[in-house]
């Protein structure tokens, strides 16, 4: 029996915490000052993720002391998850950055000197200006993250920058955008119109709901374990979500697509899809069909290591429940490579259940949309876009692609790129293979790196910019998709606690410096937000007093009268792709099964934590207190042939021989004999982030090799072979 | 009176802490220290395996050890039947501590023994604990385990539950729904 207590839990926050921890970080965070202070409540959204939930912010004394989910929301529904509740601890953050930072020494070596806005801009402004004058503004290019980037990215591009790419994509998202937007003509958008409320049966593979605090899917998820729904997770780990699960296939790491093409192949064979909805939404059905005939249960059982009749009982469970039965889409699934074919049979068999625009299965989503403000037009520009240089490379990406342009940078083809921005994104933990990152630094002649934390990256930059926290700024306007749009406010709450700036100020110095002060032409963005709300019909005032204004209520269902429409060439649901045939890709998804690791050696796959937002909050002293650090889960059975022992410091050494940062093994039942996995946003080496400094590993140091997905440039970041390295 | 007691529905609760985390903010309570904490049992062989993750804090005893072994009255029984610690009067001896079978007490660096209040000062103003407002999965429930028409007496009425330690005699005021 595997028992984590509070005793233990307490050893662990004290070992690492209580050690290094400064005097402050033993008072309460917003100490009480006597009795009971004046309190104030102010709605704002929440940037902790990029859920963004609404919540109400109190402060006290005027010291920010809770964040709570404002009921109004409904992303929320007045409830956060643990990252939202510990945002005060993001704004008390210690290791925060605190003024504008100018290198002195080389590059990476963390040589400062403390520099005034102004400084720092004209710095920033002379560099850019020579990139422009030199290669083009088309060398100049963008990595953002979060609403925050509106302004600078619009600066930019008013400059003539045309290259901006995030993470989101290529690195999270991207492959089932493309996977579904291939087959549905719809990239569904975030947050996922799952209708997980409603369903009679939940299918999640490779998402760990619980863990990963999509709030209202999360919400949504436990009213499904409360209304006994059966729920089918297929995960190498017992994830939370698994222990929720009537079934749990705990799948071969990279052969999901296998168990995907065998529950079409249940499905087809045994006539239990939706024939009414083929017949009228399908194209090219038969063919299809006909494909999917080989991909047996027990074909697929070779391949996955679930057993045939599993696969037919599932299969079954989800099918018979049509068209209230949801596969989820999934949110990051850059697993192998060859993701979007994977995301692509996951739209295929929500397509066979039915489900779309139906209660219980994908529901039709709606948002506001919000008047523009008159803003001047972008420059054109006669460059191809530099993240993807001939179409034909990555022919279906929707989105630019990170890998790309860091690959342009060090190539210098089609053209150079001189000058990167770096904002709220940290490209060190989030892209593959780190030494091509540093060599496409190296190409740079700017590095600016705009963020709250002092992330890896910020490391090798040359100016640093201190942002203020979501807590303390105003920025865009957040126009939400749901089942019923809204418009939230972002609004400050407290003031920042350094000479930290928010961004659209930002954006504005740098407009100026840049001799484009045309491209902001307002005094303040408070001007600009009411302008947008006015000229929306929205109650600007109304917004800034409740944070949320609902969207008017519109069907969400197909037999409410809400419209169902393909976005394909075609119009129809493209069961047999033709776009793909003729770019000479798998109509039908097509299953290469993964390579096998080398004697001793075994995939390494990673996931998240409920108190972590990727490897920004490891040093917020609420959070951390409550996961420190990450550890290398290993089977039970797998630790004792190995000799490895719970608790124990071991080293982690991929097939490239790298050698990661040192780490606590969890022998524990919860995962396959021949899986580890790690909770990724570990192990920094960035010395200003002294509460974070070396606790736990880093994934993205051990992930050095990837594939790219040919469909969209998505990059693989489950391929990568660990062995056990032992600690003397 | 009321009879507070609080019911978790353990096959909800995904152990996020967001409980511990609002807590920590609503309380004060000092960075590194906890009111309240996750546990979770994990039982079998892979793959054949069953979870129970549990939010666990004071269960309010109505037989509190901590109160009976108290030397100066610090521990007490408030007005509404709640265990709480008066600051100004705990010596930190730390026999509570001893006491508690369930590990529910720290010392505050200020010296006196600090525990879960099941936030007594929202209770009275018809607020639930902090915990049980902010749970994402609407795992836990707050009221009057007197009244029969309470959530928490309606879900011990209908659902199977069980309580920490019940051989040690305390007769906890937290359940856990299974």
């Amino acid at each position: 029996m595997e028992h984590l207590s509070r005793r233990k839990f307490l050893q662990i926050s004290a070992a690492t915490f209580g050690a290094g921890a400064v005097a402050t970080q033993v008072a309460p965070l917003s100490s009480a000052a006597g009795a009971a202070g004046e309190v104030k409540a102010i709605p704002t959204f929440c940037e902790m993720c990029f859920w963004r939930c609404g919540g109400l912010a109190y402060v006290r004394d005027g010291r920010l002391w809770k964040f709570e989910g404002n009921p109004l929301d409904p992303q929320s529904r007045g409830r956060l998850c643990p990252r939202g509740t510990g945002a005060v601890g993001s704004h008390y953050d210690p290791d925060r950055l605190r003024q504008p930072l100018l290198r002195k020494g080389g590059r990476g070596k963390e040589q400062w000197a403390a520099v005034s806005w102004d400084e720092a801009f004209s710095f920033i402004a002379e560099k850019m200006k020579a990139v422009k004058s030199a290669h083009g503004a088309e060398s100049i290019a963008m990595f953002n993250h979060g609403v925050g980037a509106r302004f600078l990215l619009h600066v930019l591009r008013s400059y003539g920058a045309i290259n901006y790419a995030g993470p989101s994509f290529a690195q999270c998202r991207g492959p089932r955008d493309v996977g579904f937007t291939l087959t549905m003509g719809t990239d569904l958008g975030s947050p996922e119109p799952t209708d997980i409320e409603n369903t009679d049966c939940l299918v999640l593979i490779g998402s760990h709901l619980g863990e990963n605090m999509h709030n209202l899917q999360v919400q949504e998820f436990a009213n499904a374990v409360e209304r006994r729904i059966p729920i089918i997770v297929v995960d190498p780990r017992y994830s939370v979500a698994a222990s929720k699960a009537k079934h749990w296939l705990p799948i071969r790491p990279g052969t999901d697509l296998a168990l995907l093409l065998a529950w079409m192949n249940v499905l087809v064979s045994e006539g239990l899809y939706d024939r009414e909805f083929v017949a009228k939404y399908g194209l090219v059905f038969d063919k299809f069909a006909a494909e999917i005939r080989q991909y047996t249960p027990d074909w697929a059982a070779e391949q996955t290591g679930i057993d045939a009749p599993t696969i037919r009982a599932t299969a079954r469970e989800f099918a018979i429940r049509r068209p209230a039965s949801l596969i989820h889409p999934g949110r990051r699934v850059n697993w192998n490579g060859d993701d979007a074919q994977r995301s692509r049979a996951i739209a295929l068999l929500n397509a066979l259940l039915g489900n779309w625009g139906r209660r219980g299965g994908i529901y039709i989503n709606h948002h506001v949309e919000l008047a523009a403000f008159p803003l001047p037009k972008y420059p054109k520009s006669d460059k191809p876009k530099a993240d993807n240089p001939s179409l034909e490379r990555y022919p279906f990406a929707t989105e630019s692609v990170t890998t790309g342009l860091r690959e342009t940078t060090i190539t210098g083809k089609p053209y150079p790129i001189k000058a990167w921005w770096v904002y709220s994104t940290d490209l060190i933990h989030a892209l593959p293979n780190e030494a091509e990152t540093l060599k496409a630094i190296d190409q740079l002649d700017l590095l600016v790196v705009v963020d709250t934390m002092p992330s890896e990256i910020a490391g090798y930059a040359d100016v640093v910019l201190p942002e203020d926290m979501f807590l303390e700024r105003y920025d865009e306007l957040l126009a939400g998709w749901g089942r019923q749009g809204w418009v939230a406010l972002r609004q400050p709450v407290v003031s920042a606690p350094a000479d930290q700036k928010p961004a659209w100020w930002m954006a504005k110095q740098l407009a100026e410096k840049l001799g484009i002060p045309e491209a902001m032409p307002f005094k303040h963005i408070e001007e600009y937000l009411a302008y947008r709300c006015e000229k929306s019909n929205i109650d600007f005032a109304k917004l800034k007093a409740e944070g949320i204004v609902m969207g008017p209520k519109e069907p969400i269902y197909a037999e409410d009268g809400a419209a169902i429409e393909f976005g394909t060439p075609s119009g129809k649901v493209e069961f047999w792709s033709d776009q793909l045939k003729q770019a000479g890709f798998d109509p039908v998804p097509n299953f290469t099964p993964p390579e096998k690791p080398a004697e001793g050696y075994f995939p390494l796959i990673t996931g998240r934590a409920p108190v972590h937002t990727f490897s920004r909050t490891q040093s917020n002293p609420l959070l951390a207190s409550l996961m420190p650090e990450n550890s290398v889960w290993v089977n039970g059975g797998t630790a004792a042939r190995l000799g490895l022992k719970n608790g124990q410091v071991v080293k982690l050494k991929n097939q490239d021989g790298v050698v990661g940062q040192p780490v606590k093994v969890k022998v524990t039942q919860r995962i396959r004999p021949d899986t580890v996995y790690m909770v990724y946003g570990f192990g920094h080496t960035n010395k200003m982030r002294k509460h974070a400094f070396m606790k736990g590993a880093s994934v993205a140091q051990l992930t050095t090799r990837y594939k790219t997905d040919p469909l969209m440039g998505g990059t693989s970041l489950h391929s990568n072979f660990v062995t056990f390295v032992k600690e003397g | 009176m009321a009879r507070y007691g609080m019911v978790i529905d353990t096959t909800k609760c995904v152990g996020c802490m967001d409980c511990v985390v609002a807590c920590q903010t609503e309380n004060d309570v000092p960075v590194g220290y906890a009111r309240d904490w996750i546990t979770t049992t994990v039982r079998g062989e892979f793959p054949k395996l069953t979870m129970e993750i549990r939010t666990e804090r004071c269960n309010h005893c109505e037989n509190p050890p901590c109160v009976a072994c108290c030397p100066t009255g610090a521990s007490h029984v408030n007005d509404l039947g709640l265990v709480k610690v008066k600051a100004n009067r705990c010596i930190g001896c730390k026999a509570c501590i001893s006491a508690c079978p369930y590990g529910a007490r720290y010392v505050h660096p200020k010296g006196y023994v600090d525990k879960c209040t099941f936030c007594d000062h929202r209770v009275r103003d018809g607020r639930s604990p902090a915990c049980v407002s902010v749970c994402p999965t609407h795992c836990m429930h707050f009221g009057d385990l007197d009244d029969p028409n309470s959530t928490v007496a309606t879900l011990l009425r209908t659902r199977k539950w069980h309580v920490l330690l019940p051989e040690a005699g305390t007769r906890p005021r937290v359940f856990y729904l299974t």
